[in-house]
């Protein structure tokens, strides 16, 4: 397991940002901004990452992610792993044991009956919880005793850190909630917007949509922390102006998430009150390639349908050619800057998972050219546009409304057209492109255009599930409301026959080395272009310590140890 | 269309009514002049209303002419090398106060972030932006003018049609565009083509959701109007009821009327950006002045040229209407006209 | 005059109940999903579940008459119980929005505040610097003040507010350092050193607005004046030897009023819409925000009832207006 080497070594490092002593509520108010406002603070019920963060100030699980993707003991004592007797021989079984002595902030202990309630809550068939995922193949949970949760699979699960692991799992409080389940969950409103926690503050107002005040946690298992006595958590508005914010005016400490242009960051940033900085996760920019004809002309059972292949997007030569074209490091440059890499696979981290097999850092025209030309697509009528068996290289290409995109949309379609591809681009609100409306012919599963281009990413550090999104019956259809998760409507049985046996293997190097070969089948045959390897960007103002930026997890992960630096 | 006004809206001296039967009877040494010829006569002796027609013939000639003078395609990206030398270039004057300036000859105005060129850029934006704030506009005045006047005449009709704008005023846009566009975006684009069907769906749009303002201020003056003596008089002498308002009650409304234009231009443009941003309008690379002007705010402080220029157009563009706007209305009222 | 209101007001009640039958169906026929801001890392059987919970599997007359008792029979119920400490409503359940989870009327009770801070002011702010500058510019027309004036609301007009209010910040929170960029919406008024912190976060936004609505109303106000300067009854007057001041001010602006009453009657449900862009850009968080974020979340509970608060505001000042039309110009009738 990745996290195996340095399980004390974390602890150490734990122990390492707290180094400027302090007492608890010392440094004042601390001000983070973030341009999505927080709807509810129930992440259960949340509708997006701006919930799932905001509500880590307060609720918290029994392990997390650090920085590097490596797991961390939060309130159980230990990370379980087969080695220490965690996990059973059998890998069906999985044993928590929670810290001792810890308090909700109203002062009640916390108890392994808690743990277990969080998952009655979340699994109830009316509740619909966001995070049911998490919870795939758990059987049962048990507690043995008030320290102890006993996790069951249904099956042998390798990977068993899905249940209260990671800020999307974390642990509620069975008194508050305990009227709270099922259909009755979306009346809670006193609970959902102030839930009690564990966590290093407590809510004293939240206005939905808008602004979170808190307080440090009186009962906070750490009585130096948190360094700050209050926090305002501001939410609303656009990146631009949350960057500036900090950067620029120095009105607020932190801003999440800004996904701005190198160039206006870099602006922002001479404005000297804080600096921007960057993580990489999994999350990955590509353009899609649609396997079948998204032709306006066939009806609505056919129309990009495993039914009619699309007449040339499957062809090698064609796919490749499109990449080859791409001058990625230029793309980087343009969109992304420091919060960006090129990228050339589907799964580029973790490092364990990101494969090598693939170069694609130089744009070659002349090569794509060439290649078009052997295989005999050329321009027959004269048109500038190359033609498959008659059909010309038009493709229509879009993705969700925004800066940065729109920029990338004018570039490809610029290198496209110097290797005989027109382009024909459209862009998409992203409340409609995201959205999985059936009854809207814009929705990225839909994906009635032959290519468009988003980003997707994976939680936590094993892309299991995730790589189980090319599988062939997960490809949208009219039978499944045009639900599923295989967009490009790849399918190769030998792709199908190698996932089989990823959920069966066990060692992290064999999972690992599958997962590799899995990425590499994905891309190799056009399934899609990988652009551009995206990290988060977020800033932080220049008096504002102990931050450190974590993608595998909540941004404010660590906001305990935040503190404010001397001479400030 | 001098036909027969024995009466012109007001009650004013028969002496400085321009029809033709009063002017033959007052003036029978001269030929009888159309009532248009002398409010074009009028209109030309408008200060304002020359700079005006003036200025906005310069810009619609400049966006619809410009780019066939001006070659350089605004959706072209120079390539390779050319594209780090290319891209942010600022226009030229900015060598006055700054001679390290990054600037190109070949791009007077500069070029954006990407390296297309910024003047192309402006021109083929102008294009789109005119033409649909002024189709907007038109459709939107149209209707409003329209339900207005029978709103506030046909006391029947008033009701219904107050309900009717009621209802529109109440209607939020983004859903209603969202709604639109699922409905009539691809029949719109199979029958005028991508760009011809999003155009229309927008000014159509644009016209639909503006009307209300005008039609509400058109009902409450002609409320006030029918009332009057001089709409009497008119129904005294038998005039008809559609006659009655195209030559004597809007006439008297043509000032609100005038005003709800200008700002309606302005409004349609700025609409048209604000639907492209949120992606309901044209295809990305397709500039129009309020795009260039949304998507340089980001950039304003380094490149304050990116918003200048479509500002300043925008601006210039409704400035001029209104002058124009300002004059027609004088040379239309027959209390002015003539002194 | 009585009897035309309390016609209008009965009228009103089938005119909002189809306002809010067309309102409900273009929401529904919206394309869209409140599913549509859950991470892509939620597989799509998990929203389908998500959906259900918030009710979308019902029929579509079901889930509008749902609505429309929770609007009339509920909330009205939870409004007595709070004003009277009584419990009427005791368990029935409000109109809960799909983001929050909450009541949404207490999400608007909420917003008001700051949206009738900002926005109302912006509105009287404007209307007081509108009418005298149209008042003026018509009397003195094409002279330097009304060419200047012209220019100005002209401008002022046709620059959006997504760029002005950038503009101003530029200016006065990166380069001056004058006023906050970032409204404080959890800022209380409790002696006179924070209302003039109020004022101070209030400025640019109320700013910016100003602008817009000056722009509007001064051009109506100068047009409507120039209208009545020429009639005969202004002649009339002065030669009475009536004072030019009183002549103007009594006789003409009353004349003039009808269409600038129109336009204001029009723009107060707009003070409580709240002002969508603006308040995005200066993070005031009102009303119109909670529009915004609502329509892109696809709140379709919070947007219907938004929507109608507004429908039924718009319906009440028009209303008003027609009576205003009625004491401005006794010889109006509408029966």
């Amino acid at each position: 397991m990745i996290f195996k080497p340095l399980m004390l070594g974390m602890i150490a490092s734990l122990a390492l940002a707290t180094t400027t002593i302090a007492e608890r509520g010392s440094d004042g108010n601390v001000s983070i901004i973030y341009w999505q406002a927080p709807s509810i603070l129930n992440p259960f019920l949340s509708g997006g990452t701006k919930d799932v963060e905001s509500a880590s100030l307060v609720l918290e699980p029994l392990a997390r992610y650090d920085e590097n993707g490596e797991l961390t003991p939060w309130l159980a004592t230990r990370v379980p792993t087969v080695a220490n007797g965690g996990i059973s021989e059998d890998l069906t079984s999985i044993t928590w044991n929670i810290s001792p002595g810890l308090l909700w902030s109203d002062g009640t202990p916390f108890t392994a009956a808690d743990v277990k309630f969080s998952y009655e809550y979340c699994t109830h068939p009316e509740g619909g919880c966001a995070f049911l995922t998490k919870f795939d193949g758990v059987t049962n949970v048990e507690t043995p005793d008030e320290l102890t949760v006993v996790v069951n699979f249904d099956k042998p699960t390798p990977f068993p850190y899905g249940p209260f692991v990671g800020g999307e799992s974390p642990i509620i409080q069975a008194a508050q909630f305990a009227d709270c389940l099922g259909a009755k969950a979306p009346e809670c409103t006193e609970q959902n917007f102030n839930p009690i926690g564990t966590g290093p503050f407590v809510v004293d107002e939240f206005k939905p949509n808008d602004v979170i005040t808190l307080s440090a946690n009186p009962n906070y298992r750490d009585t130096a922390k948190p360094a700050f006595a209050t926090v305002t958590f501001k939410g609303g508005g656009d990146a631009t102006a949350a960057g500036r914010a900090v950067m620029e005016t120095g009105e607020f400490d932190y801003a999440w998430n800004l996904q701005l242009a190198p160039d206006v960051i870099a602006q922002m940033q001479a404005g000297g009150k804080g600096k921007p900085v960057a993580g990489f996760g999994p999350l990955m920019e590509r353009i899609m390639l649609n396997q079948t004809n998204s032709d306006p002309a066939l009806d609505a059972d056919t129309r990009s349908t495993a039914k009619v292949a699309h007449p040339f997007l499957r062809e090698p030569a064609v796919y490749k050619a499109l990449s080859l074209a791409i001058d990625r490091p230029l793309l980087v440059e343009i969109g992304y800057g420091q919060a960006g890499r090129v990228g050339c696979n589907w799964i580029p981290a973790p490092a364990a998972v990101n494969s090598d097999t693939f170069k694609c850092d130089v744009q070659d025209i002349p090569g794509a050219n060439k290649m078009l030309d052997d295989a005999g697509i050329v321009d027959t009528d004269g048109d500038g546009i190359r033609e498959k068996d008659g059909v010309p290289l038009k493709v229509l290409y879009q993705t969700s409304t925004n800066a940065v995109r729109q920029d990338f949309q004018a570039l490809i379609k610029q290198w496209w057209q110097e290797i005989g591809v027109e382009a024909e681009l459209r862009n998409i609100n992203a409340s409609v492109f995201f959205g999985g409306d059936p009854g809207s012919p814009d929705t990225f599963q839909k994906f009635y255009a032959d290519v468009q281009m988003y980003a997707n990413t994976f939680n936590g550090t094993d892309p299991q599930s995730y790589l189980g999104n090319m599988l062939c019956d997960k490809a949208p259809r009219p039978e499944t409301q045009w639900q599923g998760e295989n967009i490009s409507r790849f399918c190769d049985p030998a792709y199908d026959a190698l996932y089989a046996k990823l959920t069966e293997t066990a060692g992290a190097d064999e999972r690992a080395a599958i997962a590799r070969q899995l990425n590499d089948m994905a891309v190799a045959s056009g399934a899609m272009i990988p652009l551009v390897h995206r990290g988060r960007l977020s800033a932080h103002a220049n008096t504002l310590g102990g931050v450190v930026l974590n993608v595998w997890d909540s941004e404010l992960w660590n906001v305990a140890d935040w503190f404010r630096k001397e001479g400030s | 269309m001098a036909f027969l006004i024995p009466v012109f809206a007001m009650t004013e001296t028969p002496l400085e009514i321009e029809s033709e039967v009063s002017t033959v009877e007052a003036e029978p040494d001269k030929p009888p002049r159309s009532q248009w010829v002398d409010i074009w006569q009028q209109l030309k002796a408008h200060k304002g209303a020359m700079v005006g027609t003036y200025l906005f013939a310069f810009i619609t000639i400049g966006v619809f002419v410009g780019p066939f003078i001006w070659h350089i395609d605004p959706t072209y990206l120079p390539q390779g090398r050319d594209f780090i030398d290319l891209r942010d270039t600022r226009p030229i004057y900015t060598l006055i106060w700054d001679s390290q300036a990054k600037v190109s000859w070949a791009h007077p105005l500069g070029t954006d972030n990407l390296g297309r060129d910024a003047l192309a850029r402006l021109m083929s934006g102008g294009r789109v932006s005119i033409a649909v704030g002024l189709t907007a506009m038109v459709l939107s005045i149209l209707l409003g003018t329209i339900i207005g006047v029978v709103a506030g005449f046909f006391r029947r009709m008033d009701g219904s049609l107050m309900r009717l704008t009621d209802l529109f005023l109440a209607l939020p846009l983004l859903p209603l565009i969202l709604v639109a566009s699922l409905l009539f975006r691809d029949p719109l684009s199979n029958s005028f083509g991508t760009e011809g069907g999003i155009f229309i769906l927008i000014v159509v749009l644009i016209g639909l959701t503006s009307w209300m303002q005008t039609a509400r201020i058109v009902r409450g003056d002609v409320l006030a109007l029918k009332e009057r003596e001089f709409v009497l008089a008119a129904r005294s002498v038998g005039t008809t009821p559609v006659q009655l308002i195209i030559r004597h009650l809007l006439p008297n409304t043509l000032s609100p009327i005038m005003v709800s234009a200008t700002l309606g231009i302005a409004t349609a443009i700025i609409t048209e950006s604000a639907l492209s941003f949120l992606g309901f309008g044209f295809p990305p690379d397709f500039p129009t002045w309020g795009r260039l002007l949304n998507d340089s705010v980001d950039r304003m402080v380094l490149y304050p040229e990116r918003v200048l220029w479509p500002g300043l157009m925008i601006s210039l563009t409704v400035l001029s209407v209104n002058y124009l706007g300002d004059g027609l209305r004088d040379a239309l009222d027959p209390r002015i006209r003539g002194r | 005059m009585l009897t035309f209101t309390i016609r209008r007001l009965v009228l009103a009640i089938p005119t909002l109940l189809f306002i809010s039958l067309v309102i409900f169906l273009l929401l529904e026929l919206a394309p869209g999903d409140p599913m549509a801001q859950v991470p892509l890392t939620v597989p799509p059987e998990v929203k389908e579940k998500m959906r259900e919970a918030l009710g979308l599997g019902q029929p579509l007359h079901v889930r509008y008459w749902k609505w429309l008792v929770q609007f009339f029979w509920i909330e009205p119920k939870v409004l007595i119980d709070y004003a009277f400490n009584t419990s009427f409503s005791a368990d029935d359940l409000r109109v809960i929005s799909w983001q929050t989870r909450s009541p949404v009327m207490d999400t608007v009770a909420q917003r008001m505040p700051q949206t009738l801070w900002v926005v109302g002011t912006a509105y009287v702010v404007g209307i007081l610097i509108a009418i005298p500058v149209g008042i003026y510019s018509a009397y003195r027309q094409y002279s330097w003040f009304d060419n200047a004036g012209t220019f100005v609301t002209m401008v002022g007009f046709s620059v959006p507010p997504f760029f002005s209010g950038v503009l101003v910040i530029v200016i006065f929170s990166v380069q001056l350092g004058w006023f906050p960029s970032i409204y404080d919406t959890t800022h209380r008024v409790t002696d006179w050193s924070s209302f003039l912190a109020q004022v101070n976060q209030m400025i640019m936004p109320v700013m910016v607005l100003a602008l817009q609505i000056t722009s509007q109303i001064s051009r109506f106000m100068r047009a409507s004046m120039l209208d009545n300067l020429n009639q005969d009854y202004v002649r009339t007057a002065r030669a009475k030897g009536l004072r030019e001041r009183s002549v103007i001010l009594m006789h003409v602006l009353r004349n003039s009023m009808i269409p600038v009453v129109t336009v204001i009657a029009l723009g107060i449900p707009a003070i409580f819409g709240g002002a969508i862009i603006t308040e995005q850009v200066f993070k005031v968080n009102g009303i119109g925000q909670l529009l915004i974020i609502a329509i892109q979340a696809n709140d379709l509970p919070m947007v219907q009832t938004l929507t109608f608060i507004f429908a039924v505001l718009i319906v009440l000042f028009n209303l008003i207006a027609d009576v205003l039309y009625g004491i401005l110009d006794p010889r109006i009738r509408y029966d």
